[in-house]
This record gives C-alpha cells, structure tokens and sequence, in this order.
C-alpha cells in the first residue's frame, strides 16, 4: 500500500520541532491506512540524524546528505523531492507550515500537478462519494484548515490527482514518540545525480537566526498579562496556561515596564504585532498601544475587573473577575474537559 | 543599467479583517456578497516594491495582471493610479473556481504571452485563503527560481538581484539570477499613495467589458486614448485548456464548511462563576479553537 511522507525540516543536525509533529500525526494516519510512514531529510553531516526520526515510527528514511543542503534553498530540495515522491507514489506527503513548508510544498505541487492545502490544522481519514462520477471514494486525506480570518474550518479532499499534499501549522499537533526502539530502512539518496549546477543559482549572503524560544507572532495563541496581574509571581498563573493551551505568554507595555515579563514578550505598537486564533488579555485595560498590536486576532478573551475596560470593546467573551480566580478555572475546567 | 520590466500579479479579495455582523448567513458560511473586496493587502507591498525599482532604475515597465471576475478591474486602475505602466485582465467565467494549481497555470499562460520579463512580484498570501501558493507555483511552470518573504530588495544590476528575506524565526539575504519571481512580505514598506495627476488620466480606464452598450461618451474616450482601454483576456486569447482551468483543472475541493465563530457577534459578558467558565470552554473545545 502506499505509503504516508513527512519532509523533515533539519538544521544543525536537529530534526525542527515541527517536523516530530509531522511524524507523529504522519504514524497515526499510516496506522488507519494501514500504510509505511516514511521520510525525507535533506541536510549536511546527518550521520546522527536516524535516530532523532525512527523513534517515531518511520518505515524507511531517505537522507540526503550534502553541505550544499544547508541551510535550505528552494531548487535543490524541489529537485530532491521532487524525484523522491514520483518515484515512490506516496498518497499522502505532509510539510510544515513554516518559511521553508511554505516555500517548497507549492513549487513542488506544481512539479507533480497535485493539489495542495494550506495551514492545516487537524487531518483525518475518511470517504467522499463523488456524485458526478457515482463513486465513492475510500481513505482520502481530510485536510482540515481555518479559512476566511478563522471564521469557518475548510475540509479540503482530493480525490483524484494524488499524491494528496498538505502544510501542517506549527505547534498544533501533539509530538509522540512511538517506540523508541522503532527499526528503520535507510536509503541514501545519491545527491550529485540528482540535483543539477543550476539548483545552486540562488546564493545565501548572510543569515541570521534568532535563536529565542520565543515565537509570539507564529504562536497560535497567546495569554497575555498587564499591569492589572499585580506581579511577577502572578504571571506563573499565566504561563502555565499558555503551556497547557499550547500558547505563548506575552505582556502589556505596562507589564513589561514592571517588570513582571521580559521585553522580548511585549506586544503592541512597540512590541510584537501577533494575530493568534485565541488573544487572552488578563488584567490588560487595552490602550491602542496595545490594542494595536493584537486587534486581528480572530478571537479575543478578556479578563478584567473594571466592566468599562476599553478592550472589551473588541472581545468576544468578557469574564468580569479576579484573574485570581479565573485562571486556575480555566485550568481546571480545560483539563476537565480536554480530550 | 538597462530598464526592467516587471509584472505584478495582483488580486481582488473579500476583506476578511474587517467581517461585519452580517457577514455570515443563518447557515454559518460566508456571506461573500456583503464583505467589502479589497487589494489584497501584501500585493500592494509587492506593487511598492516594483514601484521601488522603478524609481531606481529609469525606463522600467511596470504591468499589473490579475485574475478575476469584471469588477477586480477596480484594482488595476488602482495601481494605474499608483504608479503601473500597464494593467492586464484575466476574466472569463471558465476560470471560476480555480485552486491555486489552477490559477497559477493560468496566469503562467497570460504571463508567457508577454514579450518579456525580468522579474514577476506578488504578494507573499492573499488574505481570503493565506495559502501562498500561487507565487510559488508559476515560479515552477516558469522554470525560474523564486525567492520568497521579501522584505527588502538591496541592489540590482542587469542580471542578478539582492534581496533581503523575511523568514519565521530570523531573515536572510540572497541573491538570485534574472528572471526570478519574488513573494512580499507584509513587512516591506506600505505602497504609495495615489496620484492626483494619475488619476486624472486613468480615472475612465476599462476593460472592454464594463463599457455599456450605449455608453457613446466612453466609447469615444477609448477611441481617441487607446491606453485607456484595459487589455481582457479570456480561455481563447491565453490558449488554456480548459481540463486545466476553473473547477475542473482544480484537484483540491471543499468537502465541507464549518462556521467557527461570528467574529462580529457582541462580547458574551461572563461571571467568575464554575459554570460559566466551564461552559466558555467546552465551546472553545467545540469550536477547535483550543483543544
């Protein structure tokens, strides 16, 4: 059967955090079809690579090992997958939804005229009976993805010009291992005779890669603390929410200049713009100095004490309260309630 | 150096940041006639940036070209009046429908029946679908290279351009060959405004379409300032074929749509209380915003 593909981004010998998701979600679906996972890594000095990937159940493993791989260029990864995913026929290929995803799914859904979906966030199995040609379909990709600002969730098949291609948003999906013992077949992919001089016309000058955990504006959601959170100690309250939601914490000017959360954190007109799907704004009064840098989130909870807090005006719930209170029950009530 | 010509491939799209309270009809899909439509915001920076290249090498040409049904001809006098040379547009009912496998093939016809070029912009995504696939895309059926997310172009001469990336976690600069194709960023400097001498000129700018029957006075108009009249291309005139184009040249379909959430709705006001905040994120789970 055929199988499931992750590309797997890598840099500095690390397989991206990204990618393990993609692995993880890739070995669930391999598990419904009954299919190989298998994966491609392109990269320099990946003699180490295999054992950050096979744990996650892969099947088979293609390594691409070349200096001129790193750090990624469009050409000569599209020619690499591109030769890898004719001859292999997967039916299903996964990317991140990140720079490099981004940059190279489209470029090769065009190569292999296959369709490709954008920024998804949950995938699944399941049919689709095709009126026009009375048939039904068996085991497509449900490519599940937010459209139109996040106002409706787009479930998005191909039925018929396969492999079915998706990019995967970061951080939504859980990473899990799967057996840390897990066998897989390597198959070193002979670069010089597949990738050409003229994939190496673009030329990197210069790179710089913040090497800050902190991600705010790719954070799908973010609880964010002002000066009404009182201290540093109360910002733990904070945290450990953004780390159970799978989010990020961020801070008001306010909080920042306190010095309850560090700079880095702050979002508004001097800080970071962010556009999450959730903005929890807790103790925050919502000064366009800050509203400016987080009014298109596509969902907005406020937590305030004051009724006429002028950032309720753009929430979508407003709980009146002590964060006190309310956050160790939206904990509680989320990890009641999770699945 | 030599002028450029450069093509710009911009689009019409439904605003989705500002979704108004009736935006959503009672079954919960969108409402598409009662969104405002807009430029799609990050083709106005890659519309900039050429404008940009103009200043800085004289003689470049400048043409706009969209895909889209009559009334996105609203976005080419836009950049007429911003600075375009020329604007070109893609419209026939055929093309409806088209994924971004579609619609890059489409483009990538009406692109090739160019002369020339040395540099294809767009926008890094367009608002209604934030794929940022297109661009992508006709890079690969050009067979040039593409570079993506820029924010900044530092030099160019005639046969190589400089530019300064965009990535999630950091930037790069990369040079390239002519011809590329560029994506940019939403953070390269906003586009220009309109000037009033250039929309004097174009204000009657049209594609042939949009002139009615008995409208003697444009007719004349055109007659007498040939650049006025919009260039319009359909199925015939870029010789597409049509297992390509629209619905059917499309392999990615919406199997279904679920409404989320009614942006506009007004705040829900809550207590502290277990059973509202209970009942706030049960919804939140159901809704797959959290979960």
């Amino acid at each position: 059967m055929k199988s499931v593909f992750v590309y797997c981004e890598v840099e500095n010998q690390k397989v991206a955090e990204i990618s393990q998701e993609l692995l993880s979600t890739g070995k669930k679906l391999a598990i419904k079809l009954g299919c190989p996972l298998e994966a491609m890594v392109f990269g320099s000095k990946l003699d180490k690579i295999k054992s950050q990937v096979s744990p996650f159940g892969v099947d088979k493993i293609y390594i691409a090992d070349d200096d001129r791989l790193e750090p990624y260029r469009t050409l000569p990864h599209a020619s690499l997958a591109t030769h890898l995913l004719k001859k292999e026929d997967p039916q299903i290929v996964l990317f991140g939804a990140t720079s490099v995803g981004r940059d190279l799914a489209p470029r090769l859904a065009s190569a292999l005229n296959c369709g490709l979906t954008a920024d998804t966030t949950i995938l699944d199995i399941g049919d689709h009976f095709v009126k026009k040609e009375k048939r039904e379909y068996k085991d497509l990709l449900y490519a599940i993805r937010p459209a139109f600002g996040g106002s409706i969730m787009a479930n998005i098949i191909n039925w018929d010009q396969h492999p079915q291609m998706a990019t995967v948003r970061e951080g939504v999906m859980k990473k899990e291992i799967y057996d840390k013992n897990y066998k897989s077949e390597i198959v070193e992919v002979d670069v010089n005779s597949l990738v050409k001089e003229e994939d190496f016309v673009v030329k990197i000058i210069e790179r710089h890669i913040e090497e800050s955990d902190v991600n705010l504006k790719e954070a799908p959601i973010i609880v964010a603390g002002g000066y009404g959170v009182g201290s540093k100690e109360n910002f733990e309250h904070l945290e450990e929410l953004a780390e159970l939601l799978g989010g990020e914490v961020g801070g008001s000017r306010a909080a920042v200049d306190a010095g309850f959360i560090d700079h880095n954190r702050q979002i508004g007109q001097t800080g970071t713009t962010v556009r999450p799907k959730l903005y929890i704004a807790a103790g925050i009064s919502g000064a366009i100095q800050h509203t400016a840098g987080m009014q298109d989130a596509s969902m907005i909870i406020s937590i305030n004490n004051d009724p006429e807090a002028p950032i309720n005006r753009l929430a979508d719930y407003v709980i009146q309260g002590d964060l006190g209170v309310v956050i160790p029950k939206m904990i509680k009530f989320y990890k009641a309630n999770a699945k | 150096m030599r002028p450029l010509k450069i093509v710009v491939l911009i689009k019409q799209v439904p605003d989705t940041r500002h979704v108004g309270p009736d935006a959503m009809k009672p079954d919960g899909t969108v409402n598409r006639g009662k969104l405002d439509t807009v430029f799609n915001p990050d083709d106005l920076h890659a519309l900039e940036l050429a404008l940009n290249l103009k200043d800085r090498v004289p003689g470049t040409e400048i043409t706009v070209m969209t895909m889209g049904p009559r009334r996105a001809a609203d976005i080419i006098r836009d950049s007429l009046y911003r600075g375009a040379d020329n604007g070109i547009m893609i419209s026939d009912k055929r093309f409806g429908g088209a994924d971004t496998l579609a619609t890059s093939y489409t483009l990538v016809k009406a692109i090739k029946k160019l002369a020339s070029f040395d540099i294809i912009m767009c926008g890094r995504q367009a608002i209604d679908g934030d794929t940022a696939q297109v661009g992508p895309q006709c890079a690969e059926k050009l067979g040039i290279p593409q570079v993506t997310y820029v924010e900044e172009v530092i030099s160019i001469t005639n046969d190589e351009v400089v530019a300064k990336r965009r990535l999630s976690k950091g930037v790069e600069t990369v040079s390239s060959p002519l011809p590329c194709l560029m994506t940019v960023h939403g953070a390269s400097p906003a586009c220009r405004s309109k000037e009033a001498k250039r929309v004097m000129q174009f204000k009657y700018a049209r594609t042939n379409s949009e002139i009615k029957r008995n409208d003697e006075f444009m007719k004349e108009l055109h007659a007498k300032r040939p650049y006025l009249t919009i260039p319009e291309w359909g199925v015939e005139d870029i010789d597409a074929e049509i297992s390509k184009i629209g619905l059917s040249g499309s392999p990615t379909k919406v199997k279904s749509v679920e409404s989320i959430v009614l942006t506009a709705s007004e705040a829900k006001v809550l207590s502290d209380s277990d059973s509202d905040i209970e009942g706030m994120i049960i919804e939140l789970i159901e809704h797959h915003t959290i979960g």
